[in-house]
């Protein structure tokens, strides 16, 4: 950020919708009921984006740099009769319930306002962007993550791996060093090849919905997750925010109460761009 | 205070930095010791990355921040006894501001190790400064962490202007009388003072203008490492009344390093025909006083929390008394919360080694409670899944056990080689308590004049 420009547009940067006329707002929706849990994605995040593989131990110390998880969340199970004086659970089925976890690119992301240096900012296609070369490694945004999406570089993980495999890393993005900040980027390697391809092909400002994909929606094996524009109106990420009534701006948003669309932490007002839809459960037993 | 005679007071303070106690060359060699030891676990750690200091996610802040909160903490009192106190005339603070100046700035260099310790790259931190250059990028002016940058350099500069000021006449009396590599410093540092009426009257102004120029900046300071906390959404991190929660516990934990370091200074270089048992008592008084300011505010922070019913600080509050931290929380409640009460009493206040040890309970109470705002609410965090408990490894406590030791020898080395006692001071509040018998009641300028020609007198 110059200074000039930072002084002339201080408080145009800082209005909502600075960037309404760009072409892209990037969006994902994720069906809750469609997912198995399976996994697939956090792998296949591994290897679209040299995360490294820290190892049982380290995993467990809290070192692990997956960018994308899958969160559990039990239903306690059913107190039997002769034990029980306990409510018996909403929900008959027994067993986890999975949400894949990744950046949700928030709109009003705490964590950029928050870095010190400014390596982390909202480009005007919606993404909440990470600059590796600039983070000087404050770990503040990690603190300011509601979501806990952020992977800090607690070691150098690169130096442990073993001979041949380093042939297998994404040459499309870097390897990070120790004493950075790291998340989900949606892809952006993808979403700029994506682009670059539409301008080549003589649309600059319209990428077809459907051609960029990112590597934890393609794996998907029950296709749970879809990403798109959502300022394309015909994208079906759009759609399945406008048929969920999910809105950028929680407070414009009115939505009914059985309607399965919702943002985690919404509450926060950090407008997320991930939208989640419910698992619809059986609660007749 | 007895009566000191002028004569002696020069003297004594001048043996000062001449023949300290044995003791003393023994704390200096264990502080080098310890010191040593954590630039070796510093260097562990940036060889290997932050890992070995076993923070982990979500734990991205622990004890290298809460020690950063609390040296600049220890730092306010310093500026509190002599430009506070100052301007609101208290003589009481003549024989004992300098030394609290000096923990002033020293604690604040060793506060502003922390952050550098802390960062992942350190070797970029000039990039928290804004600097020109050629790719025109400028740090993120909305973080607190680059306020922080901002107000610590600030901070430690005129902490240090207001030392040195302060100290000027009195090097000038160190000139006269130093020997060998001493008699350059003393000549240089004293700025050719001659103790002229019209230097007093430059000095005087001179000196209330920075007192008057520190005492909202160190508020602002401690309020900005506040807004570190305040500004973020992190539950229990984000409170309003941090600020002046923030300022009163660190005027609070620097009262009572004031005290650990008056009896260490107090038996170190023979100082007791200085800092009496009234001074003292004085001092605890004051403690006591911002002890009970502090509690409020705690107290008050507990039941906005309580009643503003947001599930997730609540969690976090709740998480503080009975949770993984509980001894934490509970430790630093009866070390700073009930162990001032102590104070209460008369002979407490009068007993030197009591209040020494007394001292060291309120501020290892307070150390706690830096810790217990850094570490509890990431342990129960916004995010369930995340939850974690985590405490600090040998690397992180050893280099806090170097911070303490990096302090205290600077400190010890500033006293031994500059009068850690104010001579013109303490010679000017004999002076008038001999003629007056009472506080110093100089009303007018022209008053003051006459009291400095008077006062230059009994000079060298």
């Amino acid at each position: 950020m110059g200074l000039r420009r930072m002084l002339e547009n201080w408080s145009d940067l800082r209005k909502r919708d600075y960037y309404e006329n760009e072409p892209y707002m990037w969006g994902m929706a994720i069906d809750l009921d469609k997912c198995t849990g399976c996994g697939a994605c956090v792998t296949a995040c591994y290897v679209e984006n040299n995360l490294p593989v820290v190892g049982k131990e380290k995993f467990a110390s809290g070192y692990a740099m997956h960018w994308m998880r899958i969160e559990h969340y039990w239903t306690e199970p059913d107190d039997s009769p002769e034990i029980g004086q306990k409510e018996p659970s909403d929900h008959p089925e027994r067993g986890a319930h999975f949400i894949p976890m990744m950046c949700q690119q928030c709109n009003h992301a705490p964590c950029e306002p928050v870095c010190p240096v400014a390596a982390t900012y909202h480009t005007p296609d919606g993404l909440n962007a990470q600059v590796y070369n600039r983070c000087v490694g404050s770990r503040y945004c990690g603190n300011n993550c509601p979501f806990k999406v952020r992977y800090f570089n607690f070691f150098d993980f690169w130096k442990d791996l073993p001979e041949p495999l380093e042939q297998q890393l994404n040459p499309d993005l870097s390897v990070r060093s120790k004493g950075i900040m790291e998340k989900c980027t949606f892809c952006v390697q993808r979403i700029r090849a994506g682009k670059d391809h539409a301008e080549d092909e003589g649309h600059p400002h319209s990428v077809e919905d459907g051609t960029i994909v990112t590597a934890c929606q393609q794996t998907c094996p029950t296709q749970a997750i879809v990403f798109g524009n959502l300022k394309d109106k015909s994208s079906r990420v759009h759609q399945l925010w406008a048929d969920h009534q999910v809105k950028l701006n929680r407070h414009e948003q009115d939505k009914p109460e059985d309607v399965r669309g919702y943002r985690v932490f919404e509450e926060l007002n950090v407008e997320p761009s991930v939208m989640y839809m419910d698992r619809v459960r059986d609660t007749e037993i | 205070m007895k009566d000191i005679e002028w004569s002696r007071i020069n003297k004594d303070v001048l043996e000062s930095l001449q023949s300290p106690r044995p003791l003393f060359w023994v704390v200096i060699a264990i502080c080098v010791l310890v010191v040593l030891v954590g630039v070796g676990a510093e260097k562990y750690q940036y060889d290997n990355g932050l890992g070995v200091a076993l923070m982990n996610r979500p734990h991205y802040w622990q004890l290298y921040i809460s020690n950063f909160v609390f040296w600049i903490g220890m730092s306010h009192s310093g500026t509190l006894l002599s430009a506070i106190l100052l301007l609101t005339k208290a003589d009481w603070r003549k024989p004992i501001y300098r030394f609290a100046e000096a923990m002033t700035l020293f604690s604040i260099l060793t506060a502003a190790l922390f952050p550098i310790i802390h960062l992942g790259r350190i070797w970029d931190l000039y990039w928290v400064m804004p600097y020109p250059n050629e790719r025109t990028i400028w740090p993120n002016f909305r973080s607190p962490l680059l306020w922080d940058a901002a107000a610590i350099t600030t901070y430690a500069t005129s902490s240090a202007l207001f030392l040195y000021v302060g100290m000027i006449p009195d090097m000038a009396i160190c000139r006269d009388n130093a020997t060998g590599w001493r008699k350059p410093l003393y000549t240089a540092l004293s700025l050719g003072w001659m103790g002229r009426a019209r230097e007093w009257m430059a000095f005087r102004k001179t000196y209330v203008i920075v007192a008057c120029f520190l005492v909202p900046l160190a508020v602002s300071v401690h309020s900005i490492v506040a807004s570190d906390f305040a500004m973020s959404i992190v539950p229990d991190w984000h409170i309003t009344s941090f600020p002046p929660y923030f300022v009163a516990g660190a005027l609070y934990s620097g009262c009572a390093a004031i005290i650990t370091l008056f009896v260490m200074l107090r038996y170190l270089f023979r100082f007791e025909a200085y800092m009496t048992e009234e001074i003292m008592e004085k001092i605890a008084k004051l403690t006591f006083a911002i002890a009970l300011v502090w509690n409020f505010l705690n107290l008050g922070e507990y039941v906005s929390i309580w009643y503003s019913n947001d599930m997730f600080e609540k969690e976090v509050l709740i998480q503080k008394f009975i949770g993984p931290y509980a001894p934490v929380v509970w430790g630093m409640l009866i070390c700073a919360m009930i162990a001032p009460f102590a104070m209460a009493f008369q002979k407490v206040r009068r007993s030197m080694w009591g209040m020494f040890w007394l001292s060291i309970v309120l501020q290892l109470g307070m150390w706690l409670e830096r810790f217990q705002i850094v570490s509890p609410p990431l342990a129960s965090n916004h995010e369930p899944w995340t939850w974690s408990v985590v405490w600090p490894g040998t690397i992180q406590l050893t280099i806090t056990a170097a911070s303490f030791a990096w302090f205290t020898m600077l400190f010890l080395l500033f006293c031994k080689v500059f009068p850690s006692i104010s001579m013109y001071e303490v010679k000017e509040m004999a002076f008038h308590r001999r003629r007056e018998g009472l506080h110093d009641e100089v009303e007018n300028i022209h008053d003051i004049q006459e009291e400095i020609i008077k006062t230059e007198r009994g000079l060298t």
